[in-house]
């Protein structure tokens, strides 16, 4: 590991909002968009999974007291589009209207009301009148494929890349990848683990819900407020759904109350624009629990298919992962999440891999249109090789530790099952060793009988996720030098409550030699950012801070070329030195004050720079997880006692932000993997509130533990690479892991409920 | 119907639906802080204090609490100043959507309980979730304000 | 969305009842589930003005308002010390404290929810209910009768010597129960209430006299057993009948051997 020292980096400071935060000040899109006149926006739902809007009378909605406009399909542009938040050209594909008759999941919309009070628009809501053409839905993923029900039957259904998908089958997308004869390595394996695993729809559930705010600005443009992650893509879906110019729309996000992924949808910006455009007056749509439960984004159902070859001694030799991913009634980040299934867990096995095999199949059903939650995927593939992982170790009595330290990717090793790319900073060892030590590996993992039923015992898991999409994101930084020597950073990522925006300032007052305060951030807005991808694919650190990183130093020999000029000198022998800038080998110096007034003043200098940047790599996080369980063999309840996470995301930039990145993605697992059911009847989830969907509260998540072991990421700002994901994916592994230990039984179905404990069965993946 | 609501000390005179829900009438009166999570009284964002102890705003009409004495973050600013930069230490706050009603309910914890334990803490405050933070960085920042506060006091 | 036309802050329980007597009209307790009835009331009575939130305790009983809230149930010293701590146990884990500030024993009897940890824990005591124009009557009772217009006034529970267990199994912690349980002694009689089976609190009492001889793990488990095979149980989303006849086992077990400590 190469050692640095830094000043601002590696330092705990505060968020930059965090007191406006804490002190509950309007800064969420509800808070500020409270003007008189805006029109309340909502949706009426298809009642069906796969119906045709036969006839829909909106005649007396229309004529009520306080409705401005009722639409249907006939009254919206027919040009497809994807609500993906994703570089154009998407690999999702264009399969949504604004509103279709052709109505595909229950909540599917129908109509747009909009009115002038939400006591207006629910009045209106209940007399329209819609007659559909109830068809028969596509429920069963297993079934969708070249299943004769089609789901986009549409001609005008488009895909921009070929991904496989094919809407006369049902298919999304499809691929496969392979390096070495994976069958052939099977062959002469001692021990092949076969199974399959299931996960589930979950919710990101993030605390504020979906939401928007449209106007007219001044200068007759569509202005969106909203509570996005991708404030540009927004701006071009928004320009293909409404069919106007990019010119004629401005979007910004203010402060977002969490996405996890949710909000790199646009999941319901369309509405309340279309509002605005078509009535110029400002509109709002703000989606219940209800609608952010059965008509979201959540994570792809799947089934992850898993082959696993091993010696007797340990070595793994050979993966085969097969996944068949329900991208449900649209097609949102289908192509894209299922391939994280299998290139995030087959490479953590890159120490002894002699050939792997990934295949996928992603396919439409009448059921809730899925996107992007927090690990993109990669919890899905992680869960079930990791189970596979656990169980080889467990059948050969190997420790899983120790199976893991011998099968691991290292430093310097060429990951196959990972484009090819070469582990160059990979502190995963030094994780297991660590959590090896802080959580007692050796005490807890032996199953010990507590009495009266219970029993304790531990599980482990590891994971990876990447830090960008690799030659695709794009992150850009302005950075101004202001009036009195301090900085504006202006960017286009999207802080979700991360606190991005801090940690960019972190690294200004780095470069700069100044402090967090001295740089103001301004960031996501179409008019002022510099372009962004926005923050998904956990980039937002070491894409948009390597952006921020190179601004500086391109900053900096701007300033040195001003202060030459007032010096008289050659920009060659100026020295930026924080405060100032010096001569070298002189006594001369000049403020940066006083550069920055020389800016003002008769100057052909601007004293801004823009940077952009790319990656040809996107260099894995890493980590290990460990949990402590006590489960009740009587009842089979679950109790968390403690969980210990030691994580590599390389230089942790700042480690107080980081450790809460880690331990909010261990609680999401911990409910992923023990409470977060997704049931559907009639194609309808039946969780659909918080009284039904039930996520951790802070008496179920146990103790956290956190820990960093820091590699050093050469392609990244000082070092770092991406915190946001990898956090997500131990706790599903190392609780099953944990629960076979304690029952005998592996659970391959998440959650694993309390009854299935108890009778040793799950209602679908009971075969052992 | 008219209402008469004291809101962080200062009277409200209002024309209310008998419907209104104290959230939405708070927020008309420009009390932004008080926020709405859930349509089922499950996630405690909307918590404001009502004759001082802990209520959910969703829950109350704005006609049963005509006549009551209501504060919400914007009154509790004082009080909250006193221990929210030990949750900003922790990085806490992360996106802040529950942190009005998070904040407020543990102002109600710390005035009942002023010296909780960790459980009494996780067990007073359960009804507020966040999916942010996991909890424990909550935990710790309140932890630190009692060490802090009472190592002030020896 | 709950439609309420009129509120009325009831002056007295002959208006209360009066204003009630029309389909339209609705008692309000703490408004949590009503709320999400989506009903249209047109005239919503509350009751929150006639001092009904008070819990009162005398040498033989403890009287408590329809309109005291689940945290006051929570947190009274002598309905706690008389339950040895079950009250609170029955309680704690129902949401959060904002909503059991909110949230009134009326509201959770009244409702006769098969949900009700509320329900489970007076099954297992000499439980009342005073209606205003019904009377007094035995809150076992009472949960089988169909909803009327009546007004629920206070419960009453009378203080005969008892030793009682609390057990509840929820999947997360502060979710509804997937069973509740709670097992008693009242004076010489054994009993078990099996509540959120789904449905509503069942009382189970001990006429075989299986524990008569005495509690040891022989007869509680024999006593679990009658339980759970008197408790009807039902499948809904979390959890099915099967799962539900095994926790009323368990945890009538568990409730067992613990009161028999107190005995």
């Amino acid at each position: 590991m190469a050692e640095r020292n830094f000043k601002v980096v590696g330092k705990g400071h505060r968020k930059k909002d965090s007191e406006q935060l804490l002190l509950g000040k309007p800064l969420f899109v509800d808070d500020i968009t409270t003007g008189q006149g805006t029109l309340v926006v909502k949706l009426l739902r298809s009642p069906h999974p796969n119906a045709i809007v036969e006839d829909i009378n909106t005649a007396v909605a229309k004529k009520l007291p306080g409705i401005v406009a009722v639409y249907t399909w006939q009254d919206v542009p027919q040009e497809r589009f994807a609500i993906a938040g994703q570089t154009y050209p998407e690999p999702s594909p264009y399969d949504r209207l604004i509103l279709d008759r052709h109505v595909r999941f229950v909540g599917d919309p129908v109509a747009i009301i909009a009115g002038e009070t939400e006591k207006a628009v629910d009045a209106a809501m209940k007399v329209i009148k819609v007659k559909y053409e109830v068809l028969e839905p596509v429920l069963d993923y297993h079934t969708a494929k070249d299943n004769p029900v089609l789901v986009h039957p549409e001609d005008n259904w488009k895909a921009s890349l070929p991904v496989g998908g094919d809407n006369k089958r049902n298919m999304v997308a499809a691929e496969e990848h392979t390096h070495g004869d994976v069958d052939a390595v099977f062959a002469t394996c001692d021990h092949i683990i076969e199974h399959k695993f299931h996960i589930r729809a979950v919710q990101q559930t993030m605390m504020e819900t979906f939401r928007a705010y449209t106007e007219i600005d001044r200068y007759g443009r569509l202005h969106v407020i909203s509570s996005t992650q991708i404030v540009f893509h927004l701006r071009r879906i928004l320009s293909h759904a409404l069919g106007i110019p990019k010119s004629k729309i401005r979007t910004e996000k203010p402060r977002i109350g969490g996405g996890f992924g949710a909000k790199q949808t646009a999941v319901n910006e369309v509405y309340p624009a279309f509002v605005t455009w078509m009535t110029k007056r400002p509109a709002k749509i703000i989606y219940s629990r209800k609608e952010c439960q059965i008509c979201g984004s959540p994570r792809h159902e799947m089934e992850v298919s898993v082959r696993l070859g091993a010696m007797q001694d340990g070595t793994i030799r050979g993966i085969h992962v097969y996944t068949l991913s329900n991208s449900g009634a649209y097609g949102e980040h289908g192509p894209t999440t299922v391939h994280l299934s299998g290139t995030k867990p087959i490479p953590l096995y890159t120490g002894n891999l002699e050939a792997y095999r990934f295949n996928t199949e992603v396919v439409y059903t009448n059921l809730q249109a899925a996107g992007a939650y927090r690990g993109y995927g990669a919890p899905q593939g992680i869960f079930a090789v990791e189970s596979c992982v656990n169980e080889l170790a467990e059948k050969i009595g190997m420790d899983p530790t120790e199976i893991r330290l011998k099968n691991m990717v290292r430093e310097g090793m060429i990951m196959h099952a990972y484009y090819g790319e070469t582990c160059n900073a990979c502190a995963l060892d030094r994780c297991m060793e660590r959590a090896k030590e802080l959580f007692k590996w050796d005490e807890k993992y032996p199953v010990r009988d507590m009495g009266n039923g219970k029993v304790r015992t531990a599980g482990v898991a590891m994971a990876m996720q990447g830090s960008c999409i690799s030659n695709l994101d794009v992150g850009s930084a302005t950075l101004k030098l202001s009036d009195d020597g301090t900085y504006n950073l202006i960017h286009g990522a999207a802080d979700m409550g991360t606190g991005s925006d801090t940690i960019l300032a972190q690294m200004v007052a780095e470069c700069m030699d100044c402090e967090p305060d001295d740089v103001a951030v301004l960031s996501a807005d179409t008019d002022y950012s510099p372009y962004d991808s926005g923050s998904y694919a956990s980039s937002t650190t070491y894409i948009t801070g390597k952006a921020t990183e190179l601004a500086c130093e391109k900053l900096k020999k701007e300033i040195c070329h001003v202060a030459a000029g007032m010096l008289g000198c050659d920009e060659e022998e100026m020295e930026f030195a924080g405060k100032e800038v010096k001569r070298i080998g002189t006594d001369q110096s000049v403020s940066l004050k006083d550069i920055s007034y020389k800016l003002q003043l008769n100057s052909n200098d601007s004293g801004t720079v823009t940077v952009s940047h790319s990656s040809p790599v996107s260099p894995p996080p890493y980590m290990v997880g460990m949990v402590e369980i006590e489960l009740d063999k009587l009842t089979g309840k679950v109790d968390i006692l403690n969980y210990q996470s030691v994580v590599d995301c390389g230089t942790v930039i700042n480690p107080k932000l980081a450790r809460i990145q880690t331990e909010g993605g261990i609680a999401q697992g911990i409910g992923m993997a023990l409470m977060e059911n997704v049931t559907y009847v009639n194609g309808k989830p039946l969780e659909e509130s918080f009284m039904q969907y039930k996520i951790p509260s802070r008496q179920d998540v146990g103790v956290l533990r956190t820990e960093f072991e820091q590699s050093y990421e050469p392609t990244g700002p000082f070092g770092a690479k991406s915190i946001g994901e990898v956090v997500i994916n131990t706790p599903a592994p190392a609780l099953a892991h944990a629960i076979y230990r304690a029952t005998g039984t592996w659970f391959r179905d998440l959650p694993i409920l309390p009854e299935h404990i108890v009778f040793g069965k799950q209602p679908f993946y009971d075969k052992d | 119907m008219e209402v008469k609501i004291n809101v962080n000390g200062r009277v409200i005179t209002d024309s209310v639906d008998a419907d209104m829900l104290l959230m939405d009438f708070l927020r008309k009166h420009g009390c932004y802080s008080v926020k709405c999570g859930c349509e089922t009284t499950n996630c405690g964002l909307c918590t404001v204090l009502m004759d001082d102890v802990p209520v959910l705003s969703c829950s109350v009409l704005a006609a049963r609490a005509a006549g009551h004495k209501i504060m919400t973050l914007e009154g509790l600013q004082e009080e909250a100043k006193e221990f929210i930069g030990f949750i900003a230490n922790q990085g806490a706050e992360q996106c802040g959507f529950c942190n009005p009603g998070f904040i407020v309910n543990t102002i109600a914890l710390l005035r009942e309980n002023p010296n909780p334990t960790d459980d009494e803490i996780r067990a007073f405050l359960v009804g507020n979730l966040c999916r942010c933070s996991g909890y424990d960085g909550q935990l710790r920042g309140i932890r630190d304000f009692l060490n802090f506060r009472n190592s002030r006091k020896e | 969305m709950l439609t309420i036309k009129n509120y009325v802050r009831a002056q007295s329980l002959d208006e209360a009842y009066e204003l009630n007597q029309k389909k339209t009209a609705c008692v309000m307790g703490g408004m949590m589930w009503l709320r999400m009835t989506g009903r249209t009331v047109m005239t919503m009575i509350d009751l929150c003005g006639l001092g009904l939130n008070k819990i009162e305790e005398t040498e033989t009983e403890f009287s408590i308002g329809a309109m005291v809230t689940l945290r006051q149930l929570e947190t009274h010293p002598g309905l706690n010390a008389y339950t040895k701590g079950c009250m609170k146990k029955a309680v704690q884990d129902i949401v959060g404290i904002q909503f059991r500030n909110g949230a009134t024993v009326g509201g959770s009897i009244y409702g006769r929810f098969g949900f009700s940890d509320v329900v489970t824990v007076f099954q297992a005591m000499d439980t009342y209910v005073e209606m205003h124009k019904g009377g007094i009557i035995p809150l076992a009772e009472f949960v089988k009768k169909p909803y009327d217009r009546d007004i629920l006034v206070r419960i009453i529970v009378k203080k005969q010597p008892l030793a009682i267990s609390y057990q509840a199994m929820r999947i997360q912690r502060t979710d509804f129960p997937v069973l509740t349980c709670a097992v008693s002694k009242l004076g010489d009689e054994y009993r078990a209430a099996i509540g959120a089976r789904p449905s509503v609190a069942a009382l189970i009492r001990d006429t075989e006299g299986i524990l008569a001889a005495g509690i040891n793990d022989d007869s509680a488990e024999k006593f679990a057993a009658a339980v759970a095979a008197a408790a009807k149980t039902d499948s809904n989303s979390r959890g099915s009948a099967e799962y539900r006849t095994h926790l009323a086992k368990v945890l009538t077990q568990r409730a067992t051997l613990e009161i028999g400590g107190q005995l």
